[in-house]
C-alpha cells in the first residue's frame, strides 16, 4: 500500500530531476570538456538522453576537460611507441612512461588523488607486434616508489618487482625496462610496489596488447576496455566503477559504432578491493578469446567474468541499430558507475 | 607655578588616591586589546603559523541529525561537527548513486544541510545511505526500516498534542488524586511518602542525564554530552538562584538560615522541576515518533502514563499540612503535566539532537535541585533526615520508577 505510493510518487521527481542532471551538463558544456574529448556531436545528443529509471548522478557524468579522462578517446589510443628497425630485422619499439600524481574529478565534485602513467588513468594502452623489441624509459616523477611491472615473458630483472632487478624505481629516479613482446594476447601492466593495492588502485595500471606475429583477421573497429574501479575513503571497498576511467561517462556518450562491423574489444579488468569484474551486452551475444593468446574463440556468450589481471577479447557484430547497453553483470557495479551504451549507426 | 604645586600635591597623594579611572574601563580594556591582537592575528593570516595546516588535509566529520521518508523520497539532515567545510558531492543510497538537491552546498564548520534524495525506497526494506564528500569521504546513514515520516499536518499535531496529555497531564493529574490520602496521613507517613519523591526525583534526574548523553553521544557539533550538564548545571543554579532572591525580597531578615521552604512554593517548585523533565520526555517521544523510530502502541502510552502517574504524588506530599484549593492544585498540575505536550509538538517539528540533550539536561538539574530542596522536609522530631522509615522511602521511590520504567523500553 505505503510502497505502491512511494513508487508513484516517485515518478513526478524523478522528472524534477532529470531537468537539473541536464542543467549540470550545460554548465560546463561550454568548458574544454567538449573539445578534449573530440565529440561535441555525441555530447549535444547524450544531454538530451532521459536517464529516467537509470543510474547516475546527481548532474550527470563528469564532462571529460572537467575530469581529466577521456574514456572515449581512450577507447581507439593505441600507442605503439617510436619505431625503428634493428640490424636483425626487428622492430624496436620505445615508450617513454613517466609517473606522476595528479588529481581528476571522476564524479560530479569528487576528486580523486590518483597516480597515474602518464597522467591518465589508465595509463597508455601499449601495442606491439609479437617479437618486437621493446623498451619503456621509466621516469617516476611522483611522490612514492613505483615499478612498472609488465605481463608477458621476460628475465627476472624486467619484471618491475621490487628487490628484483632495478626493483623499486625511487622517485626522481628512471629506468628501462627491455624486452620482447611475447606472447601475443591482450596483456596489461601496472605497478608492483608495496602496500600493492593502493599502488594499483590509485591508477597505475594500463593495457598491453601483443598482436599475433601473422595479425588477427582485421577488425572494423578496434578498442581497448580497462574495467577498474576507485576507493575514495580508504575503505576496503570501491565507492566509484567504470571503464577507461570514468564512471557513467558512456551512459553519457555511448560508444559509437556501426551495423555489421567487426568489433575487436581488449577487455581488462584491474578492479581492486573486489574478486571479481564482468561485462554483459544487452541484445547481442559474442564471441570470447581468453587473454587473447589463441585465435579460436573458447566461448560464444553475451556474459563474462574477469578476476583481477584477466583479460581476453571480445569479437561481435551488431545485427541492428540503435542503443545497447552494456555494464558489469555485477548490478552493484553497474549502477555505481560501470555501465554505458553503444550506440549502433545504421550501416 | 600654581599648577606646578597641584601636580606635586596630586604626585604625592598618588599611594593612596589614583587618578579616577572608572573600574568598568579596567575590565573593558584588556578585552579591547584581545579584540585587537585577535584581529591582527587574523588579518595577517597567523603569521608564523599559517604553514602549519600545509598538508594536513581536512578533517570531515558530520553528524546525521534527522533522517525523514516521503514517497519516492528521503531527506536526511547533517550537521558539520569538525573543524574544516565539508560538501557532500553524491549520495550513494545501498549502492545506488540516488538524484538529489541540498540547501546548502559546502557546510562551515556547525552549520548544516538537508539533502533531498530521489529513491523509491520499499517499505519496511533496511538501507545504508552513504553522503560522499568531495574528499571521497563516506558518512554513513542507516535507516533501519524504511516507514513513512509522519506528516506534519494539523492532524499531526493534534496526534502530538493528544501524545502529550496521555503521558503528561493525565497521569499527573491522576497521582494527584492521592491528595485526600496525603492530608489524612499521620506525619510519621508523609515523610516517608516524601522520601518516596526524593527518590523518585533522583531517579529522574539520572534518567534524564543518561537519556540525553545517549542522544549526542555520536553528534558532537555543540559539544556532545557536555551541553546535558551544562543545561543540568544552569537549571539547578536558576533555580536555586530564584529561590535566595525570592526569599531575601519577602524576609530579608531571615536571610541565611536554611529553613525548609515553604510547602506550596515547594510544591510549584516540584512541579515546575517536572514540568521541564516531562518537556524533555515528551521531546524524546515526539522526535523518536517523527524519525519513525518509535511503535506508538498502547502497552508504551500506559508505560508512560503509570510512569508518569508517580509525578503527581510528589506534588501534592508537600501539601499534607496546608492543602489547597482545586484551582491552584489544577494549576500545579498543568505546570507539571502540560510541558509534555510542548515537548512532544518541539520534539516532532524542530527536532535538533544537541537541543533536545540540553533540555533533558535542563529537567535532570531541576528534578534534582527540587529533590535536594526536599530533604529538610524529611527530618523528624529528633531533626534527623536519614532516618529508616525515610531511607526506606527514598529506596521504594526508586523501586517504583525503576519497576514501571521498565514498561517504556520502547
Amino acid at each position: 500500500m505505503l510502497s505502491g505510493a512511494a513508487a508513484l510518487a516517485a515518478v513526478p521527481a524523478f522528472s524534477t530531476f532529470q531537468a537539473h542532471a541536464s542543467s549540470g551538463h550545460d554548465q560546463h558544456g561550454g568548458g574544454s570538456g567538449n573539445t578534449a574529448s573530440g565529440n561535441t556531436g555525441t555530447a549535444t545528443s547524450a544531454a538530451a538522453t532521459s536517464h529516467a529509471g537509470h543510474a547516475g548522478f546527481a548532474g550527470g557524468s563528469v564532462l571529460p576537460g572537467r575530469a581529466g579522462i577521456d574514456p572515449t578517446a581512450i577507447l581507439r589510443d593505441f600507442d605503439r611507441g617510436k619505431t625503428s628497425l634493428l640490424p636483425d630485422g626487428r622492430t624496436l619499439r620505445v615508450w617513454d612512461i613517466v609517473a606522476v600524481d595528479k588529481d581528476f574529478e571522476i564524479a560530479p565534485g569528487i576528486t580523486f588523488p590518483g597516480w597515474t602513467y602518464n597522467g591518465r588513468i589508465p595509463g597508455p594502452t601499449l601495442w606491439a607486434r609479437e617479437g618486437d623489441a621493446l623498451r619503456i624509459n621509466f621516469t617516476n616523477a611522483g611522490a612514492h616508489p613505483h615499478t612498472m611491472h609488465f605481463h608477458g615473458i621476460h628475465t627476472a630483472g624486467m619484471d618491475g618487482t621490487p628487490g628484483i632487478g632495478a626493483g623499486s624505481i625511487a622517485p626522481g629516479q628512471s629506468f628501462t625496462y627491455e624486452f620482447d613482446a611475447t606472447p601475443f594476447g591482450t596483456h596489461l601492466y601496472h605497478c608492483h610496489q608495496s602496500p600493492l593495492a593502493p599502488h594499483i588502485a590509485k591508477g597505475l595500471y594500463g593495457g598491453f596488447i601483443i598482436e599475433p606475429r601473422e595479425g588477427r583477421p582485421p577488425a572494423d573497429d578496434e578498442m581497448v576496455m580497462v574495467m577498474n574501479g576507485y576507493n575514495t575513503d580508504g575503505g576496503d571497498d570501491n565507492e566509484f566503477y567504470s571503464v577507461n576511467g570514468l564512471p557513467f561517462h558512456f551512459m553519457d556518450f555511448p560508444v559509437q559504432v556501426k551495423q555489421h562491423a567487426l568489433v575487436r574489444i581488449h577487455l581488462i579488468n584491474v578492479l581492486e578491493y573486489d574478486p571479481i569484474n564482468s561485462f554483459h551486452i544487452h541484445g547481442n551475444f559474442f564471441h570470447y578469446y581468453p587473454t587473447g593468446t589463441m585465435l579460436t574463440p573458447s566461448e560464444y556468450t553475451d556474459t563474462i567474468s574477469q578476476v583481477q589481471g584477466q583479460r581476453g577479447i571480445v569479437e561481435l557484430r551488431f545485427p541492428f541499430p540503435g542503443k545497447y547497453m552494456f555494464h558489469a553483470h555485477k548490478t552493484e557495479f553497474a549502477e555505481l558507475g560501470w555501465m554505458g551504451f553503444f550506440e549502433v549507426g545504421a550501416a | 607655578m600654581s599648577l606646578d604645586e597641584k601636580t606635586a600635591a596630586g604626585q604625592a597623594a598618588a599611594p593612596h588616591r589614583r587618578p579616577p579611572v572608572p573600574a568598568w574601563l579596567l575590565g573593558l580594556g584588556p578585552l579591547v586589546l584581545i579584540a585587537i591582537v585577535l584581529g591582527l592575528f587574523t588579518v595577517l593570516n597567523a603569521p608564523g603559523l599559517n604553514r602549519l595546516s600545509e598538508g594536513v588535509p581536512p578533517k570531515e566529520e558530520i553528524a546525521v541529525e534527522d533522517v525523514r521518508l516521503t514517497p519516492g523520497q528521503i531527506a536526511i539532515t547533517v550537521r558539520n561537527e569538525g573543524p574544516d567545510p565539508v560538501s557532500i558531492a553524491q549520495v550513494n543510497v545501498s549502492d545506488y548513486y540516488a538524484m538529489f538537491t541540498q540547501t546548502r552546498e559546502t557546510m562551515a564548520p556547525l552549520e548544516s544541510t538537508t539533502l533531498t534524495i530521489s529513491y523509491s525506497w520499499v517499505d519496511g526494506d533496511p538501507y545504508e545511505v552513504a553522503l560522499v564528500t568531495s574528499n571521497g569521504g563516506k558518512i554513513p546513514a542507516a535507516i533501519e526500516a524504511a516507514a513513512l515520516s509522519p506528516e506534519r499536518g494539523g492532524s499531526f499535531f493534534a496526534l502530538m498534542t493528544l501524545l502529550g496529555v496521555y503521558v503528561g497531564v493525565i497521569p499527573v493529574a491522576l497521582g494527584m488524586l492521592w491528595m485526600p490520602f496525603v492530608r489524612r496521613a499521620p506525619a510519621s507517613w508523609v515523610r516517608i511518602l516524601l522520601g518516596v519523591t526524593v527518590g523518585l526525583l533522583a531517579f529522574l534526574a539520572i534518567d534524564a542525564t543518561l537519556e540525553a548523553t545517549e542522544l549526542v553521544a555520536d553528534n558532537r557539533a555543540f559539544g556532545g554530552p557536555m551541553v546535558v550538564f551544562l543545561g543540568a548545571a544552569v537549571a539547578y543554579l536558576l533555580l536555586e538562584g530564584t529561590d535566595a532572591w525570592m526569599r531575601h525580597r519577602r524576609e530579608p531578615a531571615a536571610e541565611g538560615t536554611s529553613a525548609a521552604l515553604p510547602p506550596h512554593r515547594l510544591a510549584l517548585l516540584i512541579a515546575i522541576g517536572i514540568g521541564l523533565h516531562n518537556l524533555g520526555e515528551g521531546l524524546a517521544i515526539g522526535s523518536a515518533y517523527a524519525v519513525g523510530s518509535l511503535a506508538l502502541g498502547a502497552s508504551l502510552i500506559i508505560g508512560f502514563a503509570i510512569h508518569n502517574t508517580t509525578e503527581g504524588l510528589a506534588i501534592v506530599t508537600p501539601l499534607a499540612k496546608q492543602p489547597p484549593g482545586l484551582p491552584r492544585l489544577a494549576a500545579l498540575g498543568l505546570v507539571a503535566g502540560a510541558p509534555a505536550i510542548a515537548g512532544a509538538l518541539i520534539g516532532a517539528t524542530v527536532y535538533q539532537p544537541a537541543l533536545a540533550a540540553f533540555l533533558l539536561g535542563v529537567g535532570a538539574g531541576a528534578v534534582a535541585q527540587v529533590a535536594v530542596k526536599l530533604l529538610p522536609m524529611l527530618k523528624d522530631k529528633a531533626g534527623m533526615t536519614f532516618t529508616a522509615a525515610t531511607t526506606a522511602g527514598i529506596i521504594l521511590g526508586l523501586a517504583v520508577m525503576f519497576t514501571t520504567g521498565l514498561l517504556v523500553l520502547a
